[in-house]
């Protein structure tokens, strides 16, 4: 876990705030174009009625099965993704100009707020027929998944040991070679922890995604995420319980079954030069390497691994070494004609932006998406603090006692993975029934999901906090609120603020699902910039939708730029070891 | 170095293995003139013999090892390999790391099979020779482990048996043995020797780098004894011992002399000094030496046995130190004034004896006069401390100074070590938060 990379830092030597805005030009750009060929089409669209759903629990299983084939569905997609894009930011410095802010900016847009646009795009690709909406799913899941995986790569590609690069080069390895042998096994820790954060983040969407309303249309696909929609639809809590209890299974299952072995597996990819005491391997990976037929199985699978990675395929040109000016310096020229041709995509981009909201909005509701944006500020701060205030203590009790620590750990890393969605439910009937204020009520929604990515990461802070220091501490009779100030904030505070970046990142994509709740026909709704997109998009008003994108987007950047990013580069440079 | 002559005569019939000529390498920097780490370097490398690059860190001799292997493109100068020019690094060169670069994630053999696979040839033939390798150099039963699992000493085996598995027509071992405690690298010292004196090397020629004075004398055959700011070859010696080599033998003893008194040999003063105020002192990258260090060796040289004079090699053997730390040390000492280096000895000067024994804040004083007196840029970072109303400067300032006069990496150690000094000679204060000196009686 000491390895992990925080994505929405990982850029964060980089130097112009300029390309930020120049991302975000083209992030919307191409959402207004995507959405402008969709609005004329909306109407048309006939919904997929053959698709049906049914309450009874004996689908459920075979649900379960379908949201997961489409959850790897999009990891499989994630993972082209991450060795094409990564790949080609970090080798050419060019692209890399412009790739890698607009994944910054990517990482920070609500991607619920992304689902109106894209579902009516793959119904258009494919009218009429479920594909469209299996790809739109998947798609959603896809956005969830990517960006962090891609960040984590394009770090390691750009911090590969300088003597392994030489050795690579010095044995003239191809380019293909290099990759497999030196750039993936490198990047292999980050990219396992990352896919494992982004598939605990995409259970919540994949299931958001699998029952999408807009404008009069509802689209369901058949699934656990679907099944719970039709459940709330029917104020059916028994169907409810049952889908909690399916996707807890599904979520063991991967966890057990999956990520624990790759995570322990990936650990031979750690780069360092001394043996370190390592956990004791997952029951899975044991039954794997002592079985024999499994043992066999794996054996064969490596060879085919090693044999594709070592083959000798390269570009017909041989591509400069990076990083070492093999070259000499780069040609002004070509970097002035590069620059021309991006600031007038990037210009048209934004005339086009200002044209698509423009021509529907005036300054006043800007002003007050502004307005909701600040309210949806409010609530993550406060849950941010809850969370603290609950957390942080526990966390560190659990993380100094180790034996707890072993046992507390999987069991946060496996709620953080629980879609929370599925949850939302049994406190909306709990808000109906007793008619609380859903302004602050449907606050606590929020909580549920992302308290876990605090506790996780402060229970690791806690455990990693060294033993010595501990030890002066307790020799000097150091105790009570000296202690938390001057020994254990300090120490866990990189993890505490890991934990906060990843926790506030969810919590604002969870505002759109958390400030409006239904159950059958009553509807709760809170004031806040996720209400406003999510009523948007029941209502088919693509102009707000965007708006509502924008101006969340907008908020999260500043507060990544303003509150977090200083306050990591703080943590690293003054609280690590 | 007539007898090194005579045996070249006899094979110049044939082209060379590698000839350099002209190298130059700059660090390109727009403000300045290019600043050189590498100036008009040539040499030529025969088959059947085995080369030392030897020379100070930072003499620019492992950049000249990476232009060679071909990772890096000189700035000026041609490199031939077999008679024609180099571009991207040549296939029958192999390279042994300092660090030794192995692949964590990759079992020793699947390590040594690296550069095999690298070519293309099919997985038999590069089990087999991998074998080979792996038993030439003494790895045998490590072959399933894993780069962690292994000591230094193993690790370094491994990198030599994958560069020796490609039958590399030159080795490159960019200094081998460093990162290696002094007992293993001996093992690993005598162990090449070995199969290198018996022709079982499946190598035509070796080039290392080092700085270690006595290794080269060991191993190779002909020494180019590296002069740093620019890096160039400055002195080329032939030795002629015959193998095995023993530290203890007189001409062994002599040979290290010689080159100790060739590597603390002064610069030729260029004009006589003028009497009166002292030349400005050029500004130069400092040495990363602690002054508990300059301190300590102050001492040491002022008592016994040494009573203010040392012979270099003596003086390394006892203090345990490496040639790679002492030579900074006593060119610091140098530059500050407080000993003198000449002929491969060590001389406290009167400065010095005081230092060695004053008390501590006598020692501070004498440390702040000598910093004011020779290092320029502790000079004018006080000396902008004291013109300014707030006495405080931002380090930038200082750090783009330096930049004028070397390399962005040399800049900020060297501010690094004007920080450390002046902070112990209570000239300044620094605030690493806002990355300001300041003074700190004004504070």
């Amino acid at each position: 876990m000491s390895s992990t990379i925080f994505p929405a830092l990982a850029s964060a030597r980089r130097r112009s705030n300029l390309w930020d805005a120049a991302a975000f030009l083209c992030v919307f750009g191409a959402l207004v174009a995507v959405g402008h060929v969709a609005r004329g089409t909306l109407a048309p669209l006939a919904a997929p009625g053959a698709v049906s759903v049914r309450l009874d629990p004996a689908f459920l299983p075979g649900y379960a099965v379908r949201t997961t084939l489409r959850m790897f569905a999009a990891l499989f997609a994630s993972l082209v993704f991450t060795f094409t894009y990564a790949t080609a930011a970090a080798k050419s410095r060019r692209a890399g100009m412009i790739l890698i802010p607009i994944l910054d900016i990517l990482q920070s847009v609500p991607i619920l707020g992304f689902l109106t646009f894209t579902v009516v795009f793959f119904m258009n690709l494919f009218p009429g027929r479920v594909l469209g909406l299996e790809l739109a799913a998947i798609f959603a899941v896809f956005t969830s998944q990517a960006w962090n995986m891609a960040f984590s790569f394009y770090q390691a590609l750009t911090t590969l040991p300088a003597d392994l690069a030489e050795a690579a080069d010095s044995f003239r390895l191809t380019g293909w070679q290099r990759f497999w042998r030196l750039e993936v096994p490198f990047a292999m820790p980050g990219l396992v922890w990352n896919t494992m954060l982004s598939m605990s983040g995409g259970w919540f969407f994949v299931v958001a995604a699998e029952a999408i309303s807009v404008g009069d249309n509802t689209w369901k696909l058949p699934g656990i995420g679907s099944y719970v929609a039709l459940a709330l639809e029917r104020r059916d809590l028994a169907a409810v319980a049952w889908a909690i209890l399916a996707m807890l299974v599904v979520i063991l299952a991967y966890d057990q079954l999956l990520f624990r072995p790759l995570v322990a597996w990936s650990d031979k990819f750690r780069f360092e030069t001394t043996a370190s005491a390592t956990a004791e391997d997952p029951w899975v990976l044991k039954l794997m390497r002592r079985t024999i037929l499994l043992n066999r199985i794996g054996d064969a699978a490596g060879v085919l691994a090693a044999t594709i990675g070592g083959m000798r395929l390269a570009l017909p040109v041989r591509l400069p070494v990076l990083g070492r000016g093999r070259a000499g310096p780069p040609s002004r020229a070509v970097d002035a004609l590069w620059l021309a041709m991006l600031v007038a995509v990037l210009g048209w981009a934004g005339w086009r932006i200002v044209q698509f909201v423009g021509a529907e909005l005036s300054w006043a509701e800007v002003g007050h998406a502004v307005l909701l944006g600040s309210f949806t500020l409010l609530r993550v701060a406060v849950v941010m603090a809850i969370a603290c205030a609950i957390w942080v203590p526990l966390g560190v009790w659990i993380g100094l006692r180790p034996a707890w620590a072993r046992r507390v750990q999987p069991v946060a890393q496996f709620l953080a993975a629980f879609p929370a969605n599925l949850l939302f439910p049994v406190v909306v009937v709990g808000i109906v029934r007793f008619r609380l204020n859903a302004d602050i009520f449907l606050t606590p929604l929020m909580l549920l999901g992302t308290q876990w990515y605090v506790l996780f990461n402060v229970v690791a802070g806690a455990a990693a906090f060294p033993g010595d220091l501990r030890e002066v501490a307790a020799n000097f009779r150091v105790g009570g609120w000296l202690w938390w100030r001057s020994v254990a904030l300090p120490g866990i505070f990189p993890y505490l603020v890991t934990g906060l970046i990843t926790a506030s990142g969810a919590a604002w994509n969870a505002a759109i699902v958390t400030e409006v709740a239904s159950w059958g026909s009553t509807q709760l709704t809170a004031h806040g910039l996720g209400a406003y997109i999510a009523v948007a998009t029941a209502r088919g008003d693509m102009a707000r939708v965007m708006l509502g994108i924008v101006v969340m987007s907008a908020y999260v950047v500043a507060f990544n730029r303003m509150l977090w990013r200083p306050l990591h580069e703080f943590a690293i440079r003054r609280m690590t070891y | 170095m007539t007898d090194g002559m005579a045996d070249h005569m006899t094979d110049l019939a044939d082209p060379p293995l590698l000839s350099v000529r002209g190298c130059r390498q700059a660090y390109h920097k727009d403000a300045a003139a290019d600043l050189l780490v590498l100036d008009d370097v040539a040499l030529t490398l025969r088959e059947h013999e085995m080369v030392a690059l030897l020379g100070r860190s930072g003499s620019g001799k492992s950049t000249l090892l990476r232009i060679i292997a071909g990772l890096l493109r000189p700035t000026a100068g041609e490199v031939l390999w077999h008679g024609s020019a180099l571009d991207g690094p040549p296939e029958g060169v192999a390279m042994v790391f300092q660090s030794f670069a192995l692949f964590p994630w990759l079992t020793v053999q699947a390590n040594v099979e690296l550069g095999l696979e690298a070519r293309g040839i099919p997985r038999a033939e590069r089990t087999r020779r991998a074998l080979e390798a792996i038993d030439l150099i003494g790895l045998d039963g490590f072959e399933n482990a894993y780069p962690k699992e292994l000591s230094g000493g193993m690790r370094q085996r491994v990198g030599l048996a994958r560069a020796l598995v490609v039958h590399p027509d030159l080795l490159l071992m960019d200094e081998p043995f460093s990162a290696l405690d002094v007992l293993t690298a001996e093992t690993l010292r005598t162990d090449l020797i070995d199969l290198w004196i018996e022709r079982r090397l499946p190598v035509k020629s070796v080039l290392m780098v080092t700085h270690n004075i006595e290794e080269a004398v060991l191993m190779c055959d002909r020494i180019l004894v590296f002069a740093v700011n620019p890096g160039r070859v400055e002195h080329e010696l032939a030795v002629n011992l015959p193998h095995p080599r023993n530290r203890q033998d007189p001409a062994f003893r002599q040979k290290v002399e010689d080159i100790y008194a060739l590597m603390t040999r002064r610069p030729a003063p260029a004009p006589p000094a003028a009497p009166g105020p002292a030349p400005a002192a050029r500004v130069v990258p400092l040495h990363r030496v602690g002054t508990n260090l300059m301190a300590g060796l102050m001492e040491t040289l002022a008592g016994a046995p040494y009573h203010g004079r040392a012979d270099l090699p003596a003086l390394a053997a006892a203090l345990q130190l490496e040639t790679d730390e002492l030579f900074p040390l006593g060119e610091t000492l140098q530059m500050l004034g407080f000993a003198e280096l000449a002929e491969g000895d060590i001389l406290l000067t009167e400065a010095g004896r005081g230092f060695a024994s004053a008390e501590t804040d006598a020692r501070k004083a004498l440390f702040a006069a000598a910093l004011r007196a020779h290092v320029p840029v502790v000079a004018t970072i006080r000396q902008v401390l004291d013109e300014r109303w707030n006495h405080r400067a931002a380090a930038v300032r200082f750090r783009d100074e330096l930049e004028d006069h070397m390399s962005a990496d040399y800049a900020e150690d060297t501010l690094r070590v004007a920080i450390a000094w002046g902070r112990y000679a209570e000239l300044y204060g620094y605030d690493e938060e806002a990355e300001q000196f300041f003074l700190e009686d004004a504070a």
